[in-house]
């Protein structure tokens, strides 16, 4: 009797031993099938990289360059004017500039012309102030469609939602370590 | 290994042996499409895409119903001898293809397969026929450039550089009448993709995302079949665009075949260069109409008689994007011949 239920025992444990070493096998083979579809991924990536089309860097950064410039020169009338004009002090001719920059990219945006330019222009005209009412105007004209409040109420900051998210939070930071360290 | 299926020809591919014929087409695309090189063919083109609605997605279901009534029209058939509409777009739960059928009264399948949607409504709605289930089935799909731009990616009137990788939806509906009587041209075989995916994570890169995919399908469809390119007048993929063309092309040649004098990319022909595209068209509508307007009708003058219609789509979303998945491809052959 001792005998048998000895016996029943070592031949449980070869069983687990047996399905163990079959889990690790199974293991072993899903990695190898890993380690193939990896190696083929990289060998399709590294296949392609030199048929894919690059961007013509040289072309978009003068591009950029011009566009970008000729909108900061359109500031710099704006603020000139302002000061000269209307005898603003200097933090109302900032303020005044970034007003009828801001009101021309909205105007633009509404008139279909400012994705023209940015097709053409790329992050010269993401980048000034323009650009940033163009993100503003641009999903808020897309989803009127969806209704005021979860349409153009949502979604209008779709796109620069991230910018005042990090520039506030970086902002309030800078902040901290200007009371903590500037005394 | 043995398939026992009756009609099954080696892994991946079905024989249809009572080949349901392709009775009627019809396409309705945008204006862009309308001014490109294959205008002339479409059944209709729209003067303003956004088709006299309030928003882009009814405009999407307008003509996604009106190339469905079209097609039936043109194949002399009555809505109550359709025995089932099987269709898709792009957007998400298929609302264009939804609400146009609510409108038709079709017992209807919705299908996505994001631009391959064509051929998987083609495949499995040939088999419905050929199997006895269906007389006569219609399979439409659409797609709206600026429905799925606002899905996919940016507001339109955002002033973004597009890549140069980056395809342009096509904006139009096409629909094919299946029918088990006719004259055809006759779907004879039957090849369902893989969803095959070789880990490019860049969305705007939909061409080398899907031209393995197309490959796969296509070596599948000729190591089935043991027919090669020469058994073809045309190859023809759905949206792989000018750089996912020649991938496929170099694909498949790695493996013997060579399909490159007879590969034919809808998204490559329906925009010329000069409109912009990019890569080429893409999107549901993009094979859909092209084989509509273009591709079955060649068949009935006799220009072609015998094709390989693939439609290719990347199985993507914005959420899957934004996770840092990667795109997979997938992509389903139907064999069209003139003769059974």
């Amino acid at each position: 009797m001792k005998k048998k239920a000895l016996y029943a025992k070592e031949n449980y444990r070869g069983q687990c031993t047996a399905i163990k070493q079959q889990t690790i096998n199974r293991r072993k083979d899903v990695d190898y099938v890993d380690a193939v579809k990896q190696h083929q991924q990289e060998e399709y990536q590294q296949f392609i990289k030199d048929k894919i089309p690059k961007p013509n860097l040289l072309r978009n950064a003068i591009a950029a360059f011009v566009v970008g410039g000729l909108i900061c020169d359109v500031g710099q009338f704006i603020s000139n004017f302002g000061q000269n004009y209307f005898n603003l002090n200097k933090d109302d001719t900032s303020a005044f500039t970034a007003i009828v920059l801001v009101f021309l990219g909205a105007l633009l945006t509404g008139l279909g012309i400012y994705d023209r330019i940015g097709r053409f222009a790329g992050a010269g005209s993401v980048v000034p102030i323009t650009g940033f009412a163009n993100s503003i105007v641009s999903p808020a004209m897309e989803f009127k469609r969806e209704g005021y409040v979860l349409g153009v109420g949502a979604k209008m900051f779709i796109i620069a939602g991230p910018v005042l998210v990090y520039g506030f939070s970086s902002s309030v930071a800078l902040g901290i370590l200007h009371l903590l360290f500037s005394r | 290994m043995k398939f026992l299926a009756a009609n099954s020809v080696g892994k991946q591919t079905v024989k249809l042996n009572n080949a349901p014929s392709v009775i009627a087409t019809a396409s309705i695309v945008g204006p862009k499409e309308g001014q490109g090189p294959l205008g002339q063919y479409f059944d209709k083109v729209l003067d303003d895409d956004l088709y006299g609605e309030k928003s882009w997605e009814k405009a999407e279901a307008k003509f996604f119903q009106e190339a469905v009534e079209k097609v039936i029209v043109k194949g002399h058939k009555d809505k109550q001898e359709i025995n089932y509409l099987l269709g898709g777009d792009l957007l998400n739960q298929l609302i264009s293809s939804d609400f146009a059928a609510r409108q038709l009264g079709i017992p209807f399948f919705g299908l996505y397969g994001a631009c391959s949607t064509m051929s998987e409504a083609m495949a499995l709605g040939a088999m419905l026929v050929d199997g006895g289930y269906a007389d006569n089935i219609v399979c439409a799909v659409s797609s709206h450039f600026s429905t799925a731009e606002r899905q996919y990616r940016f507001p339109l009137e955002l002033g973004v550089q597009r890549p140069l990788t980056a395809h342009w939806t096509v904006t139009g509906a096409g629909a094919a009448l299946v029918s088990n009587q006719g004259e055809g041209p006759y779907i004879t075989m039957v090849t369902v993709g893989k969803v095959v995916d070789m880990g490019i994570k860049d969305s705007n890169d939909m061409g080398s995302a899907m031209a393995p995919a197309a490959a796969d399908t296509i070596m599948a469809h000729f190591m089935d079949t043991g027919l090669t390119a020469n058994d073809y007048d045309l190859i023809i993929t759905g949206d792989l665009g000018r750089y996912g063309k020649d991938i496929t092309d170099e694909l498949v040649k790695k493996a013997g075949y060579d399909i490159s004098a007879k590969h034919f990319d809808c998204g490559v022909e329906i925009f010329s260069p000069s409109q912009d595209p990019h890569a080429g068209g893409s999107g549901c509508g993009c094979s859909a109409c092209v084989l509509a307007a273009y591709l079955i009708p060649h068949m009935w003058d006799g220009t072609y008689n015998s094709m390989l219609f693939l439609a290719t789509g990347a199985l993507l979303s914005p959420t899957s994007s934004q996770q840092g998945e990667s795109v997979p491809g997938i992509a389903h052959a139907v064999s069209i011949h003139r003769t059974k």
